[in-house]
């Protein structure tokens, strides 16, 4: 019986990827631990090694084959015994292969729907556009603005020669140098500290979190030396500084590893929270940051990285801190989301539009300071909110928008406002169980259903 | 048992210990006591006294509770601060500190009517009234604070050397910590940085021999706190912290290490606090006679004199001193009991520079 080579997954959110080289051909005999093939996901070159002894007996996909699916069948090998011609019929090329359910990635819970999101009125009309994924939108933003100012520089884990753990700072150092692109040791709470006094020493640090998770090693310069040191000096020193970095839920990897800190960091004075969705928002948004005379956090998603979104192509697309964007516009209920759940909420929409439900969905972009004229201009008009959260329900975002609702749209309310955030619980590893701790598209759409009693 | 009563450890003179001195790598060299004009010794005398007499007016007014929370006196110290300081080029060079910095904020010469304005939370003081005696800041005078989390200045201090390093303007970081922030983790993430990068930094203990209520020997499994930094090959330096001559020469000393290029430096300032950790702390776990035994034996203030008296400097002269000194303090005492509390919207300025 042959075995079956497939795409392997080699990261835990890659969905497919580019089989580049083969290393071996049909006839080869191959022993565990041989290089058969390179594969590029969309952050590295990888290799792929045997794990079964035995011969090449087919190659079903040849090299240079783009978008091949996670689980495809890539060559096969005889077994023992077994001869090595001729080979089985191939299977069609870069054909997906239904993934058998270990193999699913969990990513695909996330995967991009097909939505488009209204004009950004802070784009001017007729721009032309162009389509990057949110990943290459940062690292431009980065290198626009490290053109701009010499103060700019860029520090963390692997930023600079690994050119980026999530591959966000790729060409930095090449284009920087060492200098201005500098890796550190694991050692968060050293160089946040370092970024920040550095800040307050009159430069523009972007210090790289792996992933903000760990940034919990050094909340404490963010929250005790940057946020505060502006007001406990009377306004004498600032701390222009940008902490950015992954934050949420990724795919499988466990408690530690994912958490949404928004709710966190949005309670601090003193501190601006950032957290976009779409790659337009983020280069612009990341500008503004590093160009912001106060200490900024910005909270990427590495789910979001590798999506492809439109752009505008502009010399110089920096959009304003504080302001919430209208991603589309509707009548029957108000959905406020941000980051990865923006996604989801317009998924959400576009089903409930087949229902006859008109939603209006509303991206926060920046958490602190929160653009509440937005959310209670279109609640006046809705009367119905749901708030979608990727975290948890408790002392959460979405528990700050209910507040607001009651304080100063009361008035204007139908129904309660509903959360529709993951369940209270650590995140759990199992496929399954991780997939019932998540927000999704359809536990935003019951929950607009529940607020329109249907 | 104590390992070492405070004023035998302190040595006579700035020493690098034999088995560091054999290592097998370039060192700063030793440093020699710093030999002062007598003006500048005047100078020194000056600026310690004003920081003596400045703190016990401040405990006096903490008394009278018109200094509120936490107010750390630096009475004991005067020497570290002077003799360190002193030695830096004024608009070049930066400071940084914990929470017991109102002798550094002296050193600079910046006016003790707005220091101690800020003691007493008024809007006179120079945060405003909205930082208080741990959180002072000048950037004018490069001084960046005044930081209340015990071990944060060493990172931030990395921070600025690495601004110093990034911008080429030759300016060295003094980063001020105590015996306690030494076992704090993030000073060792610093020290590796600061020495992988070769930072332009000086790092400085000021080791007063209790951290809290906690002694040296009691915290630190290695309590020569200058050895503290040999393991990332950041040549350490134990110096007498009473003796403003002995920490001037090892300034000089360091100086030339950081600003030739060499990386990292660190200073262990053996030195003692005579008062509490902060007014709160009645001192219970130290004797009277070991405090009475170093302020007879090892006071900055007096060994100064004592020099002075050798370059003929006469007792008149430093009671004239001492008179100014008097009037300076209770003047700041009275400008920061009459000058007016911040007004009501000061609360909410300067939570964001920018508006959104």
């Amino acid at each position: 019986m042959a075995i079956e080579l497939k795409m392997p997954a080699l990261s835990p959110t890659m969905e497919e990827g580019t089989l580049a080289k083969w290393l071996v051909k049909e006839g080869d005999s191959v022993k565990s631990g041989d290089i058969l093939a390179e594969i590029e996901t969309d952050k590295a070159t990888m290799e792929f090694e045997a794990v079964d002894e035995g011969v090449i007996s087919s190659i079903t996909v040849p090299e240079g084959t783009d978008g091949v699916k996670v689980g495809t069948v890539i060559a096969l090998i005889a077994g023992d015994g077994e001869a090595a011609a001729p080979p089985p019929p191939p299977p069609p090329a870069a054909a997906p292969v239904a993934a058998a359910p270990a193999e699913a990635p969990a990513a695909a819970v996330a995967a991009p729907v097909a939505v488009v999101a209204k004009a950004d009125p802070a784009v001017p009309e007729g721009t032309a556009m162009i389509s990057l994924t949110l990943r290459e939108a940062l690292r431009d933003a980065m290198a626009e603005e490290m053109r701009r100012d010499d103060r700019v520089f860029v520090m963390g884990e692997e930023v600079a020669e690994y050119q980026g753990a999530y591959k966000v700072t790729q060409g930095l150092l090449a284009e920087f140098g060492a200098r201005r692109v500098i890796d550190t040791p694991i050692t968060e709470y050293g160089f946040a500290g370092i970024g920040t006094g550095a800040a307050m020493g009159g430069l523009r640090p972007v210090i790289e979190f792996m992933t903000f998770n760990f940034a919990m090693q050094a909340i404490d310069h963010i929250i005790n030396s940057a946020a505060k040191t502006n007001y406990m000096s009377g306004g004498q020193m600032r701390c222009p500084i940008v902490f950015r970095g992954p934050n949420g839920a990724a795919a499988r990897v466990g408690a530690q590893h994912s958490q949404n800190y928004a709710p966190w960091y949005a309670s601090v004075p003193g501190l601006i929270v950032i957290s976009p969705y779409d790659a337009a928002d983020a280069k612009g948004l990341l500008k503004a940051a590093i160009r912001c005379e106060d200490p900024v956090v910005f909270l990427e998603n590495e789910l979001l990285y590798g999506r492809t979104f439109d752009i505008p192509d502009l010399d110089d697309h920096v959009l304003p801190i504080g302001k919430a964007r209208v991603m589309r516009e509707g009548t029957d209920v108000t959905v406020v989301s941000y980051s990865i759940g923006v996604g989801m909420s317009l998924e959400a929409a576009e089903k409930l539009a087949g229902e006859g439900i008109s939603v209006e969905v509303i991206d926060l972009r920046t958490i602190r300071p929160l653009d509440k004229a937005t959310i209670l201009a279109s609640l006046a008009k809705t009367n119905r909110l749901v708030i979608a959260e990727e975290g948890w329900p408790v002392c959460s975002v979405g528990s700050e928008v209910i507040a607001i609702c009651m304080e100063d749209g009361f008035d204007d309310l139908d129904a309660p406002v509903i959360r529709v955030t993951n369940e209270d619980v650590p995140m759990p590893y199992a496929a399954n169980l991780e997939k019932a701790a998540l927000v999704n598209a359809d536990k935003i759409a019951a929950g607009v259903r529940k607020v329109l009693g249907r | 048992m104590a390992k070492t009563p405070a004023k035998k450890s302190a040595p006579k003179k700035a020493s690098v210990s034999e088995d560091l001195s054999r290592a097998n790598r370039e060192r700063p060299a030793e440093p020699v006591p710093y030999k002062a004009t007598k003006e500048e010794l005047l100078k020194f005398y000056r600026d310690m006294l004003l920081i003596r007499r400045f703190e016990e007016k401040a405990g006096q007014l903490y008394g009278l509770g018109l200094i509120g929370g936490f107010c750390h006196l630096y009475i004991g110290q005067e020497a570290v601060a002077i003799g360190l300081q002193s030695a830096l080029t004024p608009g070049k060079d930066s400071v940084i500190t914990g929470y017991r910095d109102h002798g550094h904020m002296l050193a600079y010469g910046i006016d003790p009517n707005i220091i101690m304005a800020e003691l007493t939370g008024r809007a006179a003081g120079i945060s405003r009234g909205k930082g208080g005696s741990m959180h002072m800041f000048s950037t004018e005078h490069k001084f960046y604070g005044g930081h209340g989390i015990v071990g944060a200045q060493v990172s931030l201090g990395a921070g600025l050397a690495f601004g110093h390093k990034y911008s080429g303007d030759g300016g060295v970081c003094l980063a001020y910590f105590g015996d306690g922030a030494a076992n704090q983790g993030q000073v060792y993430e610093s020290f590796n940085m600061a020495e992988l990068w070769k930072l332009p930094i000086i790092f400085v203990i000021e080791n007063n021999q209790y951290a809290m209520g906690t002694s040296v020997n009691r915290a630190s499994s290695e309590d020569q706190l200058y050895r503290r930094g040999e393991s990332f090959r950041i040549p350490g330096i134990q110096v007498d912290g009473m003796d403003v001559l002995a920490v001037r020469g090892a300034a000089e000393v360091a100086l030339d290490w950081v600003r030739g290029g060499n990386g990292p430096v660190l200073l262990e300032m053996k030195t003692y606090r005579y008062r509490g950790h902060s007014m709160s702390d009645p001192a219970k776990y130290r004797s009277r006679d070991e405090v009475q035994s170093v302020r007879d034996n090892s006071d900055p203030i007096e060994g100064c004199k004592a020099y002075l008296a050798e370059m003929g400097v006469g007792e008149d002269e430093l009671k004239a001193l001492e008179k100014e000194i008097r009037t300076i303090v209770n003047e700041s005492a009275d400008f920061a009991e009459s000058s007016p509390e911040p007004e009501l919207n000061e609360l909410y300025t300067d939570v964001l520079v920018e508006q959104y």
